[in-house]
């Protein structure tokens, strides 16, 4: 650590002002604060502040995010095989999903760390570290064989007008990470959507239907287990598929207190009491699934833990995350069952809440003025 | 004619009227008006050049017909005159491209008879046609269409080249690249892409044309 401490203190006079890279100190400061706490110190105002900065905090979702990544990397393997009807040993399907997940995460990163930075060098700010956690969600939610351009257009689409256009991380309206995935779903249909694509190189004789595709078509003839669905061993984007690896991710953030414990289980609760409406009112199949079913089938699960509970585009206030995350879980299931062209609501449910977010809290706070002033009121009196 | 000064046809101040609403006073880019019709009419080049020519041939005559008319009409119903005016336009408008080309016509489909809620329109004859005298009206009107039309055609262009690979429905993107793999951008065709577009525009503009910015 020593040695290293020296080596950037040395290379430090270059990158400042005046020096002879001083263009490229953004990226010369986001390498020197990933391995040391920044030194600076607050010189005005408020001088309280949080022990761990944002990189403490990105680096905890990322370490929350591992189960599910490692184990959606196998499970394209298995998933792969299984298409085939052969079963390798676990270290080859894990392999096979390794290298099919490794440009897609390059890719990702590439690109939007490259607009970070550029974006930071015209405008002079340092690097921010937003992009850290948005760069792997970003290769959880895909198909394994999404084609590299697209997602690269994807991805510099969300964090332009995802991010950027807005200010920067901690600006944005929207989570980035799902702006890339929407943009995907509505400019390329054909790779992130219908029942060929979630299975990677399937073979053509297998049926690749998620679930939720099944279910959305009323066939439930080969519907897997609940066991498996909540284990994960079934076709679908990378990361979303086992709950039980998001959960032990959902331990992570909730035990360190990186995400808010009221965004996600409100989401859970919204997501199975509109399952439950459902069944009583089991128009058709698909309304009489079991109301649980819904929690583990699809991303709700990973929505709910990861992409909800974004301290940036969620609620703020405590009143108004109960609200949002019920809200995003109801509407989530709601679209999965009506809407027949979507056959995966939490998306579109998390990004439709994250714009009404901000309308919440104003009425959250608004209503708390107006307590307060009742009670002045009474107390004058 | 009366005695004073005849000002010439192109006076600078003239030509200013065609000028400042391409750029500094555009009605879509700084105005932000009109918004609605360069969502629905620029999924293709075609549809939305016409639509420009129409709203030009539209705005410059009634911009026209308001000036003349302008110390005979009560204020209190002025804007009821305005729009009997427009709507004639339209109508004429509407008839034209209905006989000469029809097929356009049926894509702009209701969008034509929509030029009547034009803000832009009302706008101009609000605020300018009033209280001018017909010909700088007439530029006045030629200019804010032209401002109008150059950003459809800008945004068409776009999305009809990135969202269908065809310019005036002629294929433009080689077929070589479609079986490399490239595919249409669907989210171009649908409207929410226009206003991106929009606000992309509004970037490049402000970026080139400081004025613009608002010191806060």
């Amino acid at each position: 650590m020593k040695a290293l401490r020296n080596f950037l203190d040395k290379q430090k006079p270059h990158f400042e002002k005046g020096g002879k890279l001083e263009k490229l100190h953004a990226m010369f400061d986001s390498a020197e604060t990933l391995f040391f706490v920044p030194d600076k110190v607050t010189s005005s105002g408020s001088h309280i502040r949080d022990a761990i900065d944002m990189k403490r905090t990105m680096i905890t979702v990322f370490i929350a995010l591992i189960p599910a990544l490692l184990f959606g990397m196998w499970n394209v393997g298995y998933q792969h095989f299984l298409s085939y009807g052969e079963s390798p040993d676990h270290f080859t399907m894990f392999l096979y999903g390794f290298f099919k997940l490794l440009p897609i995460i390059i890719v990702t990163y590439g690109v939007g760390l490259g607009l970070e930075i550029l974006f930071a060098q015209i405008r002079s700010h340092e690097v921010n570290e937003g992009f850290f956690v948005s760069g792997l969600l970003i290769p959880m939610i895909v198909p394994a064989d999404i084609p590299l351009w697209q997602l690269a257009v994807a991805v510099a689409f969300a964090v332009v007008f995802g991010k950027e256009v807005f200010g920067g991380t901690g600006m944005n309206i929207v989570n980035p990470a799902l702006v890339a995935r929407a943009f995907l779903f509505f400019a390329y249909p054909g790779n992130i959507s219908g029942d060929k694509v979630w299975i990677s190189d399937k073979a053509d004789a297998f049926s690749g239907a998620t679930p939720l595709g099944d279910a959305l078509v009323g066939n439930f003839d080969n519907f897997p287990s609940v066991y498996d669905m909540f284990m994960g061993f079934i076709p679908g984007s990378v990361g979303e598929t086992s709950t039980l690896m998001i959960l032990i991710g959902a331990a992570i953030l909730l035990i360190t207190g990186i995400a808010n414990w009221r965004v996600m289980f409100t989401v859970f609760a919204g997501g199975y009491i509109m399952g439950l409406l459902f069944n009583l009112w089991g128009a058709n199949e698909y309304m009489e699934l079991p109301a649980y079913y819904h929690l583990i089938m699809g991303g709700f699960a990973f929505g709910a833990v990861f992409m909800a509970t974004d301290p940036v585009t969620a609620a703020q206030t405590n009143k108004g995350m109960y609200y949002y995350g019920f809200l995003v879980g109801m509407i989530a299931v709601l679209i999965r069952v009506f809407n027949p062209a979507y056959p995966e609501g939490m998306m579109l449910a998390i990004l439709l809440m994250n714009v009404f977010a901000p309308l919440i809290d104003h009425y959250v706070i608004e209503g708390n003025i107006k307590k307060r002033l009742k009670r002045l009121k009474v107390i004058s009196n | 004619m009366s005695t004073e000064e005849r000002e010439p046809l192109f006076s600078p101040k003239n030509m200013k009227l065609i000028k400042n609403p391409i750029n500094l006073s555009n009605p879509i880019t700084v105005q932000v008006l009109g918004i609605c019709s360069a969502l629905a009419v620029t999924a293709k080049l075609m549809p939305a050049i016409v639509m420009s020519i129409s709203v030009l041939v539209v705005m410059a005559a009634s911009n026209v017909v308001i000036s003349l008319l302008r110390n005979g009409i009560p204020p209190r119903i002025r804007i009821i005159v305005q729009l009997v005016v427009i709507a004639t336009m339209v109508i004429l408008v509407d008839q034209v491209l209905k006989a000469f080309v029809y097929d356009v016509s049926k894509q702009l489909s209701v969008f034509v008879g929509l030029i009547i809620t034009n803000c832009i329109i009302m706008g101009r004859l609000e605020a300018f046609a009033m209280a001018n005298k017909p010909w700088p009206a007439f530029l006045d009107g030629i200019g804010n269409a032209l401002g109008y039309g150059i950003i459809l055609i800008i945004i068409a262009f776009f999305r009809e080249l990135l969202g269908s690979g065809t310019l005036f429905d002629i294929q433009v993107i080689p077929q070589g690249l479609y079986d490399f793999g490239y595919v249409n951008n669907g989210l171009m065709i649908l409207p929410p892409m226009a206003l991106i577009t929009v606000g992309v525009i509004i970037w490049v503009q402000r970026y080139y044309t400081r004025e613009l910015i608002e010191d806060n």
